[in-house]
């Protein structure tokens, strides 16, 4: 019996799900930054941890992180995975490194690309820093940058990377 | 506070596609299994409990109304439980804080995923709003924390290998498992492709069809049945995106697991506790959760895998029924390892029964691995 034979028992129903997101006071501070190149985060007044992208609250001290703190675009990889399977409905062609990205200056990380390096030479500790689309292409959202590349700089001991209070 | 215990597990066949029964079917099949196997009446239930992961899996929301006539829950009070993949675990807890607050004497709790009706990585991996579209489901956002695991305690390779062949031997003698791989060892593991480095194909978890059920009673409702009564429960969270959260070893299963042993009376559990069924959805979570759950110290969890002690005549065995590792309807999996470790006080688990099993653990957890649940089971109340 050839495959258009058998007989079906179920139909496959694709759907396509619309929504409107409000990205609330904080995330609308970012992004206002991220639209003009700048990544600023935000840092909690009783604990001092700074976070980006911020969410407007501190999970451990439960108040508004209402410091801004500009950062730099440069930092280095936290951890990382190289996603050899094509996701559904993602448009990135496997192989590609997916990276949780710690920038200088921030306590929490964030997942972006690494590009523009072999991907056996990719470590925990190595070096980033943003690549920026055009200026022009910029948007209210952190694909703004293509991509983070390594940079020649020493790697980092991610155990120097934990949070502690003061 | 009330004792209670579980008289009654129920179980589906766990298949990649249970095309024979609906959603309400497989929902029943394994209700049906929980109260034949506690010898009770429809009457003596007074609440149903049910839990699922996020509704997009199906793309049935709040299906917990229309399952109403298949749980049995027509004229009763329904409580529905989300907390992703940690959900079975925390249902079954939440089912057992109701008799134990002397709420309910008896309720029927039934968890369940039915995968197949939809794509269960795809709805892990949305396009998030104002960000780039790069997270690649379960697996792609846990090896990043599994790689450094590694790093951390320089563990070999094999380890990831080694768990996952030896819990599919496990599923070999649990006829209900989704996945009987005749041969499985760890060079059939370690030949399989590369999905989300360090990952292997077979150190990921199935997507399975399925349901379990439990009924959960008070003492006094108990009889002569036999029964896994509970010794300590406990659920805990912590912050994703918290500055300072060790993903690696997070202090929210610390704290969980102290919890639990201390409401048990456990002061070593690797020496107190005589098996575990612990939620294991990729290869490396075994030494890691080994050394969260206090089994051992960090750094150590490893050399206990690669030692064979959670094999199911070790000393301290993991996942006799194959783990998530070889069945994972998501919504159920956490219950799953809470039942089968029922199961294995009650001396119940057939094939995978680990000898003169008295005390046993469950474990779940979920989400971006924020969402803990835990129990403590034994065969006498003393």
């Amino acid at each position: 019996m050839s495959a258009e034979d058998t007989p079906k028992d179920y139909s496959e129903s694709p759907i396509n799900l619309e929504y409107f997101y409000t990205a609330g006071s904080a995330t609308t501070r970012f992004l206002n930054q991220v639209k003009e190149g700048n990544i600023v985060g935000q840092a909690c007044p009783k604990c001092k941890a700074v976070y980006v992208p911020p969410r407007g609250s501190c999970p451990r001290c439960g108040v508004a992180t209402d410091i801004e703190v500009p950062l730099t675009d440069k930092g280095c990889i936290e951890s990382f995975t190289v996603v050899h399977i094509p996701i559904p409905g993602n448009p990135i062609v496997p192989p590609y490194v997916c990276a949780m990205i710690r920038l200088d200056g921030a306590n929490i990380s964030f997942l972006h690309l690494i590009q523009e390096v072999d991907i056996e030479q990719i470590r925990i500790g190595m070096r980033i820093q943003a690549v920026w689309k055009p200026k022009e292409e910029w948007t209210h959202s952190l694909e703004n940058i293509k991509w983070f590349a390594p940079i020649d700089e020493p790697d980092i001991d991610v155990a120097t990377l934990r949070f502690q209070e003061l | 506070m009330i004792q209670a215990g579980v008289i009654g597990v129920g179980q589906t066949k766990y298949d990649a596609k249970r095309r024979d029964v609906s959603m309400a079917g497989l929902v029943r099949e394994a209700i049906d299994n929980a109260m034949l196997s506690a010898n009770l009446d429809w009457d003596a239930v007074d609440a149903v409990i049910l839990g699922k992961a996020p509704d997009m899996f199906e793309g049935v929301i709040m299906p917990e109304l229309y399952l109403a006539d298949a749980i049995g829950a027509v004229g009763k009070p329904v409580l529905r439980v989300h907390t992703a993949g940690s959900v079975g675990g925390s249902t079954a807890v939440i089912a057992a804080s109701h008799v134990c607050s002397g709420q309910f004497k008896t309720v029927l709790t039934v968890t369940f995923e039915k995968q197949s009706e939809s794509n269960a990585t795809w709805a892990l991996s949305p396009r998030y709003p104002y960000s780039p579209h790069i997270n690649a489901g379960a697996g792609g956002y846990f090896a990043p924390f599994i790689r450094e695991y590694i790093r951390r305690y320089e563990a070999p390779e094999h380890i990831g290998w080694k768990v996952a062949a030896k819990d599919r031997q496990n599923a070999l003698k649990n006829p209900l498992a989704h996945l009987h791989i005749p041969g499985i060892d760890e060079k059939m593991v370690s030949d399989t492709p590369m999905l989300w480095e360090p990952l292997r194909y077979l150190e990921s978890c199935p997507s399975s069809d399925g349901a379990c059920a439990m009924v959960i009673t008070a003492k006094d409702q108990v009889g002569s049945r036999n029964v896994a009564w509970i010794k300590g429960m406990a659920v805990r969270s912590e912050g994703t995106l918290s500055a300072g959260r060790d993903e690696v070893n997070p202090q929210a299963g610390i704290d969980c697991a102290k919890d639990i042993y201390n409401q048990a009376g456990i002061t070593n559990p690797f020496n107190e506790i005589d098996c575990a069924e612990i939620y294991v959805p990729f290869s490396w979570y075994e030494p890691m959760w080994l050394e969260n759950l206090g089994f051992c110290d960090l750094g150590e969890g490893w050399k206990l895998t690669d030692k064979d002690a959670t094999a199911i005549d070790g000393e301290i065995p993991f996942n006799m029924s194959g783990g998530v590792l070889s069945s994972n309807p998501i919504g159920a999996s956490g219950m799953i390892r809470f039942g089968e470790a029922a199961l294995q006080v009650m001396g119940l688990a057939e094939d995978h029964q680990v000898e003169d099993a008295k005390v046993a653990m469950g474990h779940a957890y979920g989400g971006a691995a924020q969402f803990f649940a835990m129990w403590i089971v034994s065969s006498s109340l003393d």
